[in-house]
């Protein structure tokens, strides 16, 4: 007998993404599902998140009573702020990106690739026209320590989004190391995706199946907690 | 000192602004000079080259006018920004129609390296190098150069006509002091542009009442001042009897 199958929400893909932040950490936090994420992590975790806009050591998302609309994330959403937060400008808080001082950038995207390549700023091939929407992404990739993925696993129409190459323009040439879909949790270690968990009822044969690369098997495949 | 000048309304301070500038454009959700752009916007200046991060959305409701609408009515020559596009394909947008059909120009750079263009303007430095977009369709055609090992791309600073900016607190002597999150582009652009027009949101106080260890942009950049009438634009949303007490920290 099989299991039902469950994918996850984006709210399951935040919370499993806040379980694998290490303590101390200092972590931006993209637009989209990404910004969910400072609202599923445990206080023990002594996190640091920081925004684009400048915001450093914000809470989870605000509930009416606690809104100021001056205080937000990168997703222009209104944050709480933990005591010790402190706000800087647009240059000095990409200087803060550039000089590393990120563990890591949790970031959308709509292909990632065994390279560590990812893309998330343009949704087509055609000649470069500049328009597109990148945001902060190229400055966060190009520096800090790790880019983890945030997406669901194939689009729409069922087409896989981790691939051998990127087929879009890329956000960066390398950089990611983990990608937490609807489906699976993957590393991505030494030009190869290694499934480390997946989503209940799933089967590494089935994940396989949804995916555009080769899928090494983790010798400690678990089943994402739900 | 040197004292700016204090204007009485929103289309004083822009009155004289000519077409064809460039003009600095700061807000990220919160920040933005709403009312210095819809006072431009009844001014009628076009041929602008703007520079923000994005180039607005839907427009407001309550009649307040930001680039998109400038945009729309064919009034921008250029726009340079970290969102050129919307990041969801699915929806439309005036800049990529306008800009595939040729009646308008757009520049698409990485957020901090677009704060980072014109903090290097008002700086002084014509160019530097960063690790933003190398290896991406971004970085082609512009100077590469390896130090220590890794490779950076040139990008060049930007020095503008003009910037808006919004803060929430100003003395008479052109201090600025911004509220919260509402800083961002704002102290960087306000030392990025040759006139600096600046829209406040709490009374004008003396000169002096400012500690001057807690000034964010010194008098010395501001051209003109404006306090926002009660009847204006004011954060979207924003909480009702502003105080010196960040809501929300806990």
């Amino acid at each position: 007998m099989t299991a039902a199958q469950r994918r996850l929400t984006r709210e399951l893909i935040a919370a499993t993404i806040a379980r694998r932040l290490e303590r101390g950490w200092i972590v931006n936090l993209g637009v989209g599902m990404p910004t969910l994420v400072s609202s599923y992590v445990h206080p023990k975790q002594d996190l640091t998140f920081t925004s684009e806009n400048g915001v450093i050591g914000y809470a989870g998302l605000a509930d009416e009573s606690e809104m100021d609309q001056d205080i937000v994330n990168a997703g222009v959403q209104p944050v709480t702020l933990h005591p010790g937060a402190s706000i800087v400008h647009h240059a000095d808080s990409f200087a803060l990106v550039r000089r590393g001082m990120n563990d890591v950038t949790v970031l959308g995207a709509y292909e990632v690739a065994i390279d560590g390549s990812f893309a998330n700023w343009r949704t087509s091939t055609e000649p470069f026209d500049q328009l597109g929407g990148i945001g902060g992404a190229m400055d966060l990739a190009a520096r800090c320590k790790q880019v983890w993925i945030a997406m669901d696993h194939t689009t729409r129409d069922g087409s896989p989004r981790l691939l051998e190459h990127c087929t879009l323009p890329v956000t960066a040439p390398r950089g990611v190391t983990l990608v937490v879909t609807d489906v699976a949790v993957v590393a991505v270690r030494d030009g190869r995706f290694v499934l480390e968990e997946h989503a209940p009822g799933f089967t590494p044969q089935q994940i396989q199946a949804m995916t555009g690369a080769r899928l090494e098997i983790s010798r400690d495949l678990s089943e994402i907690q739900i | 000192m040197r004292q700016p000048i204090v204007c009485a309304t929103m289309s004083e301070a822009v009155a004289d602004i000519p077409d064809d500038i460039t003009l600095l454009v700061p807000g990220f959700g919160p920040g933005l000079p709403f009312n210095l752009l819809t006072a431009l916007y009844d001014q009628g200046a076009r041929g602008l080259t703007t520079v923000s991060n994005g180039v607005g959305g839907a427009p407001a409701a309550d009649g307040r006018k930001g680039l998109g609408e400038f945009v729309e009515a064919g009034r921008v020559k250029k726009v340079i920004a970290a969102f050129t596009a919307p990041t969801h394909p699915s929806r439309g947008s005036i800049v990529v129609d306008m800009v595939r059909g040729g009646t308008l120009e757009a520049e698409l750079v990485p957020q901090g390296t677009l704060a980072e263009r014109v903090r290097a303007g008002g700086a002084g430095i014509p160019a530097f190098y960063t690790p933003a977009s190398v290896g991406t369709l971004l970085a082609e055609g512009k100077e590469h150069r390896e130090f220590d090992g890794e490779t950076y791309v040139m990008e060049r600073a930007i020095f503008a006509d003009y910037a808006f900016i919004r803060a929430w607190r100003a003395d008479t002597a052109g201090n600025l002091v911004y509220r919260m999150a509402a800083r961002n582009f704002n102290p960087v652009f306000a030392m990025g542009a040759r006139h600096v027009i600046v829209e406040v949101e709490q009374p004008i106080v003396p000169a002096g009442e400012i500690p001057p260890d807690q000034v964010h942009t010194p008098g010395i950049y501001v051209e003109r001042l404006v306090q926002i009438p009660p009847d204006g634009y004011f954060s979207s949303g924003r909480m009702p009897a502003a105080t010196t007490e960040p809501r929300g920290s806990r």
